[in-house]
Formats: C-alpha cells, sequence, structure tokens
C-alpha cells in the first residue's frame, strides 16, 4: 500500500497524470479543471506543463505530442471544448500515437460558467469515449485507465468531471509513476492527415472501434461495477451522483458506469434483467436514458429527477421516496453575489463608463460582474472573445453614428484567447468602434495564472510578453492608447474622445489586479470626518472596504482597502486622503 | 463511527479554503474516511461561500444535506441564518459574530435581517466570539478563521496537539505561530 493523501479530484487527476508517465500537457485555465495544471506543475522535471492561449491550442498540442510518440494531456472547462471541438472531431478520426487524453469539467449548477452543457452529449457526437470517476481515488485511477484506453482501441479520450468532484477532497492512495516508452514515430498520412478520401476510410475504424469498445465495456469491472443488492430498484448512474445512490438508498442495486460513452449496452441489459425497476440518475442531460430506451429497454429517469443544476441524496429521498425534510431555508434573506474585490481596476474603468452613460459589450472574467449592481453597465456577454465581434455586428448593424454610443470591453487573457481573431475582423472589414482592453495583467477570475501578455510561463520561466500596443499597431490599428485604469480624470477623457471619433480604436485600461503580489502598496484611503459631507458619491461604485457609519459619515476598512485611490477622485471634498 | 458532517459557511475571501484543509486534516490523522467539498472560482469573489467536511468509517457523498450537519461554523452572521436550516435537531452553530453588508444591503435593494442569533438560539445551541477582534488583537485579522476552529474544536474529537500538526502542515510556515496562538485563544474561549 502506497501513501494516502487527501487530495482534490483535481489534484488526484494530475497525480494520475505523473503516475500515466504523461510528459506533455497543455491548458487554458477554466472553473472547475485548472488546478489540474497547477497541481501538475510540481512534477514539471518529468512533465512539461504549459497555459496555451486558447483550448483549441491546447488541444492540439496534446494531440502532436501523442503523434510525436509521447503520453499527453489538456485540460479545459465544458465551454473551453466547444473552442477545441473542431480539433478533437478530427482527432477523433485520426486516433493517437501514444495515449492522449483530455479532461473536460462541466458545471452542474452553474456555480463560474455560462450555460449548464452536458460533455458527455459533445464527445457522443465527436464519438469519443468518455470515463466518469466518483471520488478521487477513482479519478487518479480513471486517469491511468484512460491512457491505456486510448492506446488500445487508437482514440483521445475524456475524462469528464463536475465541479463537485473537481472539487472535492478524498484520499488516495499515492503510487510511483510508470516510464512509457516513447512510440517511435511512423510517418503515416493516410491516418494523420484528414482529406477527406482518408477521412472517409477513418470514419469506418472510428465506428467499428466504437461498436469493439462498447462490447469489451461490458468486461471492464474496473470501470462499470454491476452491484446487486436488493432487487426491487436497480439505479444505472455514474460519476458523483452514484454517491447520492450510495447515500439515500445504500440498500438498493447499482450499475456504476465508469465508461458513459460508448455504453456498455449488454451489460445494462443484463443488468435490468436482474431487478424489477431501472432508474437512470444523471445530472444533466438523459443521455444515458435515452440510448438505454433506444435499445428498448424500460427505464425511468427524467420523469423523476430534473435536468437542471446539482443532484443530492436529498432529491432521492423527496421525488422517488416522498419524504418529506423539514429543513427548509429562512425566508428574506438578502442575497450575497460575487463582486469585484476592494481596489478592482475594473470597478474604476467601469465607473467611467457608467458615468458617459455609454453601453458596454462584455466578455468573460471576473470584469463580468461589470453586469451586476451597482455598476450595471455590461449588455451583452456570450463568450471567450466575443465582446469584440458583437460590437463590430452592431456597427455593421446600425452604422459608425450608432457605434458612437457603445464600447466592448475585454481582459488581456480573454483577449489573447479568441478575442485577437474579432480584432483582425474589425480592421479587415473597416469598422469603427471602441475597444477596451481591460489589460490587469493576469488571468483573473480563475485564480491568477499566466497568459502570453504577462511575460512568465507555467513552467516558471521569464519570456517576452505581448505587447498590446505593438500587436495592434501591427495589425493596423492606428490609433492605440495605454491609461492607468485608475485615472478617471485620463480614463474619461480618453474614451470620451475616442467613441466620437469615427476609427477603430483599442484602449488599454492598464493596473495589475489587486490581488496579485505587482499590486501590493503600503497606501491606503483614510475618511476625514471633519470634512466630509455625508454624500455617499464614494461608495457608488459599490467598493466592499467603504461603508457608511450610522450617522451617514464614511468608513473605509484598513483590511481591505489597497489605497487604489477611486473613492478620494470620487469626493469632491477632500474627505478622503491616502496615506502611505 | 457514524459519518459527522461539519459545515463552514462564510464570504469568498475569508479564508474558508484553508479552514476546510485544516478541518479535513485533522480527520484523516485519525484514519478516518473524509471528503471535503469546497468551491472556488466566481463564489469566492466576496460572494456566499459554503464548504462540506465529513469524516467516519465510510463516508459516500462529499456534501452535507440539509438538517443533517453536526457544526455549522459561520464565519459571519447573515450567512449563518442563510445555513441553518443545514443543522440537526442537536447540532452546533459556532459564530463569528461579525457582520459584513452584502451588495443589496450596501446599495439599499435589501435590509440587513436583525435578531439572527436571537432566532438560531431558539433552536440551537449557539457558541459566538467576535473572533475577527480577536485576532487583530493577536496581530493578524486574517487568522480568525483559526480562533473560530479553535472553537468549533471543542465539539470534534481530537487532541490539541493533533491540531497543532495539521495547522503546522496547512498554513504558510511564516504564520504557524500566530495561528497556534489564535487557535488557543478560540480554544480557551469555548471552555
Amino acid at each position: 500500500m502506497g501513501e494516502k493523501k487527501l487530495m482534490l479530484g483535481n489534484e488526484a487527476i494530475a497525480r494520475g497524470l505523473y503516475e500515466a508517465g504523461v510528459k506533455v500537457s497543455s491548458a487554458y485555465p477554466g472553473t472547475p479543471s485548472t488546478e489540474i495544471s497547477e497541481y501538475l506543475v510540481q512534477y514539471k522535471d518529468d512533465v512539461y506543463c504549459e497555459w496555451a492561449p486558447n483550448e483549441k491550442v491546447a488541444a492540439e498540442v496534446a494531440f502532436g505530442a501523442s503523434v510525436a510518440g509521447v503520453r499527453s494531456f489538456a485540460a479545459m472547462k465544458m465551454v473551453g471544448f466547444n473552442v477545441a471541438a473542431d480539433p478533437m472531431y478530427s482527432a477523433a478520426y485520426a486516433g493517437v500515437g501514444r495515449g492522449m487524453v483530455l479532461t473536460v469539467a462541466d458545471d452542474p449548477g452553474l456555480y463560474s460558467s455560462q450555460n449548464e452543457q452536458d460533455t458527455r452529449a459533445v464527445c457522443r457526437a465527436a464519438q469519443i469515449p468518455v470515463l466518469e470517476p466518483s471520488d478521487s481515488q477513482e479519478a487518479k485511477d480513471m486517469t491511468k485507465l484512460a491512457y491505456e484506453i486510448s492506446e488500445k482501441y487508437d482514440k483521445p479520450v475524456v475524462i469528464r468531471t463536475t465541479t463537485r468532484l473537481a472539487h472535492s477532497q478524498g484520499l488516495v492512495e499515492l503510487l510511483s509513476r510508470e516510464e512509457v516508452e516513447d512510440k517511435p514515430y511512423e510517418k503515416n498520412i493516410a491516418k494523420n492527415v484528414m482529406l477527406p478520401a482518408n477521412a472517409i476510410r477513418r470514419h469506418v475504424i472510428v465506428e467499428d472501434m466504437m461498436e469493439k469498445l462498447a462490447k469489451d465495456a461490458c468486461d471492464m469491472p474496473e470501470l462499470n461495477k454491476m452491484e446487486i443488492r436488493d432487487t426491487k430498484v436497480g439505479f444505472i448512474t455514474s460519476g458523483i451522483p452514484y454517491l447520492y445512490v450510495r447515500e439515500a438508498m445504500p440498500e438498493a442495486s447499482t450499475l456504476k458506469l465508469g465508461m458513459v460513452h460508448p455504453l456498455p449496452m449488454d451489460l445494462i441489459r443484463e443488468f435490468a434483467e436482474k431487478v424489477d425497476r431501472v432508474i437512470v440518475f444523471e445530472e444533466l442531460m438523459p443521455v444515458i436514458e435515452e440510448q438505454v430506451k433506444a435499445a428498448g429497454i424500460e427505464c425511468d429517469g427524467k420523469n423523476i429527477f430534473t435536468k437542471l443544476g446539482e443532484y443530492s441524496a436529498n432529491m432521492i429521498r423527496t421525488n422517488l421516496l416522498g419524504q418529506e425534510l423539514k429543513a427548509d431555508p429562512a425566508a428574506g434573506i438578502p442575497n450575497r453575489p460575487p463582486i469585484l474585490c476592494p481596489g478592482c481596476p475594473h470597478r474604476s474603468t467601469f465607473w467611467v463608463l457608467k458615468k458617459l452613460k455609454l453601453h458596454v459589450a462584455g466578455d468573460i472574467g471576473c470584469y463580468t460582474l461589470g453586469a451586476v449592481a451597482p455598476l450595471s453597465t455590461i449588455e451583452t456577454c456570450l463568450c471567450m472573445g466575443s465582446s469584440i465581434s458583437s460590437l463590430h455586428g452592431m456597427g455593421k448593424a446600425k452604422g459608425a453614428d450608432y457605434l458612437k454610443n457603445w464600447v466592448c470591453v475585454i481582459g488581456d487573457s480573454t483577449f489573447m484567447h479568441t478575442g485577437v481573431n474579432s480584432l483582425m475582423n474589425m480592421v479587415y472589414n473597416q469598422s469603427t468602434g471602441t475597444v477596451i482592453i481591460l489589460d490587469n495583467r493576469i488571468t483573473g477570475m480563475t485564480g491568477h495564472q499566466d497568459n502570453p501578455a504577462t511575460g512568465k510561463t507555467l513552467m516558471g520561466d521569464t519570456v517576452s510578453a505581448i505587447d498590446f500596443e505593438k500587436f495592434c499597431h501591427g495589425i493596423g490599428i492606428e490609433n492605440v492608447f495605454t491609461v492607468n485604469a485608475y485615472d478617471q480624470a485620463a480614463m474619461t477623457e480618453t474614451i470620451k474622445r475616442e467613441v466620437k471619433e469615427e476609427h477603430l480604436s483599442v484602449i488599454v485600461a492598464k493596473a495589475p489586479c489587486a490581488l496579485i503580489p505587482e499590486a501590493r502598496t503600503k497606501k491606503k484611503c483614510v475618511a476625514l470626518p471633519d470634512k466630509c459631507i455625508h454624500c455617499g458619491a464614494c461608495t457608488k461604485p459599490g467598493c466592499p472596504a467603504l461603508s457608511r457609519k450610522a450617522d451617514g459619515s464614511i468608513a473605509i476598512d484598513p483590511t481591505q482597502c489597497n489605497g487604489c485611490g477611486l473613492c478620494r477622485q470620487l469626493c469632491k471634498f477632500g474627505a478622503i486622503e491616502e496615506v502611505e | 463511527m457514524k459519518t459527522r458532517n461539519i459545515m463552514i459557511v462564510g464570504v469568498g475571501g475569508q479564508g474558508t479554503l484553508i479552514a476546510s484543509r485544516i478541518l479535513g486534516g485533522i480527520a484523516t490523522t485519525a484514519g478516518y474516511d473524509v471528503k471535503v467539498s469546497e468551491v472556488h472560482g466566481m463564489a469566492q469573489r466576496g460572494g456566499s461561500v459554503v464548504t462540506f467536511v465529513r469524516y467516519g468509517d465510510e463516508v459516500a457523498e462529499p456534501i452535507v444535506e440539509p438538517g443533517c450537519a453536526d457544526v455549522l461554523i459561520a464565519f459571519e452572521r447573515l450567512e449563518a441564518k442563510r445555513y441553518a436550516h443545514y443543522l440537526k435537531p442537536d447540532g452546533v452553530l459556532i459564530l463569528n459574530d461579525v457582520r459584513i453588508d452584502p451588495m443589496p444591503v450596501v446599495i439599499g435593494a435589501a435590509e440587513y435581517p436583525e435578531g439572527i442569533v436571537e432566532e438560531i438560539e431558539k433552536d440551537h445551541t449557539v457558541y459566538k466570539a467576535d473572533a475577527t477582534a480577536i485576532a487583530m488583537e493577536l496581530g493578524n485579522p486574517r487568522c480568525f478563521n483559526v480562533v473560530i476552529l479553535g472553537m468549533a474544536a471543542r465539539h470534534m474529537d481530537y487532541a490539541v496537539e493533533d491540531w497543532y500538526k495539521v495547522i503546522e502542515r496547512t498554513v504558510k510556515p511564516k504564520t504557524i505561530e500566530i495561528n497556534k496562538k489564535a487557535f488557543d485563544a478560540g480554544y480557551a474561549l469555548a471552555e
């Protein structure tokens, strides 16, 4: 027995990658997948790890490394898998050299995402096998199994996690690293070049291989476990929902699927014959249920349990067993939504946009919180990079005059991710408009990862940082201005001037994220009660460090304030000063 | 042993993650099966956060269901109210008795409820302290979370020495001493 350690699901996957002898990993941060890379880099002597600018790049890096003959890996959240879908649909045809595995993290319950899509459905369409662990130990074990399956069936394999698995800790037994020999590269154009003539033949192999895997998976007890207990009810389930079944109905029989695509249908049929009633218990889409029904097996599922959000053991107790639970939340409790941090530079930029009464096309990052009161400035947000293209579309729909009332905002990491394509489109198709890059020198929302504009890599190397001004000049934009995000006067003047112009301009609103070491100062803002007239102007942008005392005067929490100076600039009475 | 259910609730950025790591660590030391479920990402930006810690002979699900918590550790009063229904009838609330206004209250769209502690005390035993003030006196307001853990330790089954060991393993080396002091302060409070 190896040493046992309490590990997050994501940490366990990283450990599994290490033990499986993986040599190359590429990822773009996305909650809840981010920590995999952050834990994996502790093994950097054995595993090359990087942050890619986006998930498509990460998947392609993994494909290249696999073709070159080493075990490779990429990680992303489920919406990132859409970005990587293009290479992955074709990688499913080309297959692998050495094993290639992706972790794709779903987010039932929308803890930190813009939709509730189900990766299993995407992988079904792409004909990519999917494994789904239930706890940290399985996350590690299945990571290793995924490489065996990838190599045996010549397929990239996806490990699907959810937020609950990724961010739960469980005990994991540590084993040593398996050294996997590199596979010598073989030139094989028919396999690795997806020309139509090659792809049409590969498609035949894809279908055969998935059929074979579905059959073989009926005899993979380390993945698909039939546990016959009381036979009145049998649950077909997988992942975290399996644990809810065990909690609520420990006496019930279960078929626990570790492989959720392709489904081991013969095993499912065998299970269904052994129990009186089959219930499919799966979060999000009825991916398993629909296939079970299509195979002519009677079952319940989404007629009892929702397609929305996370499941729980109580859901079985109420919806299935009809128990009444006496545990109601207290009524009338104010929500506590997430907010921009004290001293966040984005707050300062949004305050200017709000004052100027501009409409704002937004993007994905901390700054999406600019849509929330009291700022309430962002009016559209779809996905990574969409702000710039949306602004362009508005201009093409309504003309340059219309764009004088709009700007778009995009973070530095999001700009690197896919914003660059959209900006090139604006140049190429002769857009006017004002693009604001909220450059806080880090990928913020996911917990501070480096990106091509920060000058540091995941491995800890210092590299040349992409310079936004030079980049924009390079693609032909003349009007590029870098402004200190905290400087209300300069920011107001620049934005006011640029939106009026009928040309394309980029404003880089620059100031480091208030939480990173670069931003640390000894400065604090303090309120001077003698000068305060209790107008509350300083509190309007919603900095959490500021509050009103009972008499209406301002208190600034010194443990939260980072001395950004926004409140000081908003006070017309000199009642706030900065001190060192 | 029957599974014990502990919850830590608070405001994103208050240090619930470190507290849950210490709780998870102490249960592991005792040789139990342990599961800890945390919140990362968007909710950490000043939002309401909840962490579940479960330990026992064999733990299935990683979350605590409403009505099942043995101990609810709340880092803020409103959050205690939000999650009080997770407590078992004989469950105990350990409360950092401070008020942090959420944005809807700050901007006047909602009111901060009054009488939270009195309300919960009708049904449950409540141990409360202004741990933030205690931590401030000790010289680091951020270690209030360990003061609260010290209070909670009275309702769990581990020796003080074991807590020290886990604190040493979990917190930044520079802050080990102050965190031990914080733990002692909390432990003494619950006497």
